[in-house]
C-alpha cells in the first residue's frame, strides 16, 4: 500500500458500462433528486454524496446502472439543482450529455407555501408557471404568489 | 354590435379572474369600451342571470354588480354569506360552481381564500368574475380605479401615485400596483413597517422595471405626487388586535394636510373609509373616491356586457 493509499483512502466506484451519470448535484439533493425523477430502475444505482468539486465545492452525484433517462424525465430536477448535468453512456462513452430545462408549467409537484391558498383547501393540482429560471421563481397558478429558488418546497 | 367586431375579442366568453391576464392594449381598448356605458341604460342583457356567490361579506362589489346588471336588463341570483351556502355544509368549490353553473349565464364570486376565483372558472365553461379573492386580486376595483385615473388626470402614463396605508393586505392596492405595471409611472408606496408591500409584488415592480420608493414618511414625498391613493386598515385582517391598535391611526388625511401639500392632487380611496380621509375633504375638488364608487357601476355594466359577448361600438 502506498503512502497516498494509507493516508487518504479511495473508495472507487466501477466506471459505468451502460446507463446515466448525474453529476453537479448541488450537495444534499441526490436522494431528493432520485424520489423525483420516479423512474424505475434495472441496474445498480450509485449514489456519491458531499464529494469534493473543482466547480462548486461540493456535490452529489448518482450513477445508474442500465438506464437512460431522458431530456423530459430530467426537467423536474431542475427545481431542486438547477446545474446538474446529464452524461449518457453506452459502452462506456458519454453518447449524450444534457442540462436539466425547467418546464414552463409545473404540475403537481410543488406545495404552494401560502396556508390561505384555495390549493391548499380543495383538492387540486397544484400548478406552478416558471417566469425566470436561473435563479428560479415560480408563480402559483391559484394564489399568483411567488417562490424562489430556495423557498421551493416538493410535495 | 358583437365583441369581435369591435375588437375587444379579449374579453367575450373570457373570465375577469386576474389583472395578469390583461395586455396594455386590451386595458385601453376596455376603458374606451367602459366610457360608453356610462349613463347607459338599455336592456341589453335581457335574459341573462347572474350568480353572484359571495363567500366573504361586501355591501359595494355586491350592489354595484346588481345594480349594473338590473340596469342592463339582467337579473341576479346568488347568496351574499357563506354560512347559508351548501360550501358550510362540507361542499367543495368547484362542486358548488358546478351545480350554480345550471342556473346562470355568468358567475360572479368573492371568496376569502387566494385563487378561489381560478378555480372556479376551471369548474365550468361560463364566464367567471373575481370579485375579490382573498389578499389576491380584485379586478374590477382595478379596472374602475384605472377608468378614474383616466377621467381625472386624461392619462393612465406620467404620473407619480402615492399608495398609503395597508399596502401588507389590501388586495385593491396589489392590483392596481402590478396592473400600472403595464404603463409608465412612479410609484410611492407609503405605509407602517408592519404593512408594507409584499415582497412578491415589489419583486414584480424590480422585474417590469417600475420606478418605485418605499417610505413611512408620507411628507416627505406628498409635494410630489399627482394622486394620492389611500387605503383603510383592515381590522378584520389582523389577527392581533394590539398591532391593529398600533397602526389604526397611522395616515389621516385632512383639508390642512391636503392644503399643506398643495398642487394639483387627486385624492383615492377604494371605500369604506374609516378615518383615513376626514370628511372634511368631500367636497374637495381632487376627491375623486366617490366618483369611484360612481364609475364602478359604469365599469360592472362594461365587464358584465363583454364577457357576456355584447358590446356598445
Amino acid at each position: 500500500m502506498s503512502d497516498h493509499q494509507a493516508t487518504e483512502p479511495i473508495i472507487r466506484v466501477t466506471a459505468l458500462r451502460e446507463g446515466t451519470v448525474i453529476d453537479h448535484l448541488v450537495a444534499g439533493t441526490a436522494l431528493k433528486a432520485l424520489f423525483v425523477l420516479g423512474i424505475e430502475f434495472e441496474g445498480a444505482v450509485t449514489i456519491g454524496l458531499n464529494l469534493d468539486s473543482s466547480k462548486m465545492e461540493r456535490k452529489d452525484i448518482i450513477k445508474i446502472e442500465r438506464r437512460e433517462v431522458s431530456q423530459k424525465e430530467v426537467s423536474k430536477i431542475a427545481l431542486i439543482s438547477p446545474r446538474a448535468t446529464f452524461s449518457i453512456i453506452r459502452d462506456f462513452q458519454v453518447v449524450k450529455k444534457f442540462t436539466p430545462e425547467l418546464p414552463k408549467l409545473i404540475e403537481n409537484l410543488i406545495v404552494c407555501p401560502n396556508p390561505s391558498c384555495i390549493s391548499s383547501e380543495e383538492r387540486v393540482e397544484t400548478k406552478f408557471a416558471v417566469e425566470r429560471s436561473d435563479p428560479i421563481k415560480v408563480r402559483c397558478h391559484y394564489c399568483e404568489r411567488t417562490q424562489h429558488e430556495e423557498e421551493i418546497k416538493l410535495l | 354590435m358583437t365583441t369581435q367586431a369591435a375588437g375587444l375579442e379579449a374579453f367575450a366568453g373570457r373570465d375577469l379572474v386576474s389583472m395578469r391576464d390583461f395586455q396594455r392594449e386590451e386595458l385601453l381598448a376596455f376603458l374606451d369600451e367602459a366610457a360608453r356605458f356610462e349613463d347607459f341604460s338599455e336592456p341589453i342583457l335581457a335574459g341573462k342571470v347572474m350568480g353572484s356567490l359571495f363567500f366573504e361579506p361586501s355591501t359595494r362589489t355586491h350592489l354595484s354588480f346588481d345594480s349594473a346588471m338590473q340596469r342592463l336588463g339582467g337579473s341576479s341570483i346568488g347568496f351574499a354569506d357563506a354560512k347559508v351556502s351548501s360550501t358550510a355544509k362540507g361542499e367543495s368549490l368547484s362542486d358548488t360552481i358546478r351545480v350554480v353553473e345550471n342556473y346562470c349565464d355568468i358567475i360572479l364570486i368573492r371568496h376569502p381564500r387566494e385563487g378561489a376565483a381560478r378555480l372556479a372558472a376551471e369548474s365550468t365553461s361560463l364566464p367567471v368574475i373575481n370579485a375579490g379573492d382573498g389578499t389576491n386580486q380584485h379586478p374590477t376595483q382595478t379596472l374602475l380605479d384605472l377608468y378614474t385615473i383616466r377621467q381625472t388626470r386624461g392619462r393612465l402614463d406620467n404620473l407619480k401615485i402615492a399608495f398609503i396605508g395597508d399596502l401588507k393586505y389590501s388586495r385593491t392596492v396589489h392590483s392596481l400596483i402590478e396592473t400600472l405595471t403595464h404603463f409608465d409611472n412612479e410609484l410611492f408606496l407609503v405605509s407602517p413597517t408592519s404593512l408594507r408591500t409584499p415582497a412578491s409584488f415589489i419583486d414584480e415592480l424590480d422585474d417590469r422595471g417600475t420606478v418605485y420608493t418605499e417610505d413611512e414618511d408620507f411628507f416627505s414625498i406628498a409635494s410630489d405626487v399627482d394622486i394620492i391613493y389611500t387605503t383603510r386598515i383592515q381590522q378584520e385582517r389582523f389577527p392581533d388586535p394590539i398591532e391593529y391598535e398600533k397602526v389604526k391611526n397611522a395616515y389621516r388625511i385632512d383639508r390642512a394636510t391636503i392644503e399643506k401639500i398643495g398642487g394639483n392632487l387627486t385624492l383615492m380611496h377604494p371605500l369604506p373609509r374609516l378615518n383615513e380621509i376626514s370628511t372634511d375633504l368631500d367636497d374637495f375638488e381632487g376627491s375623486a373616491y366617490f366618483e369611484q364608487a360612481r364609475n364602478g357601476v359604469t365599469v360592472r355594466k362594461a365587464v358584465l356586457a363583454l364577457l357576456l359577448g355584447k358590446s356598445r361600438v
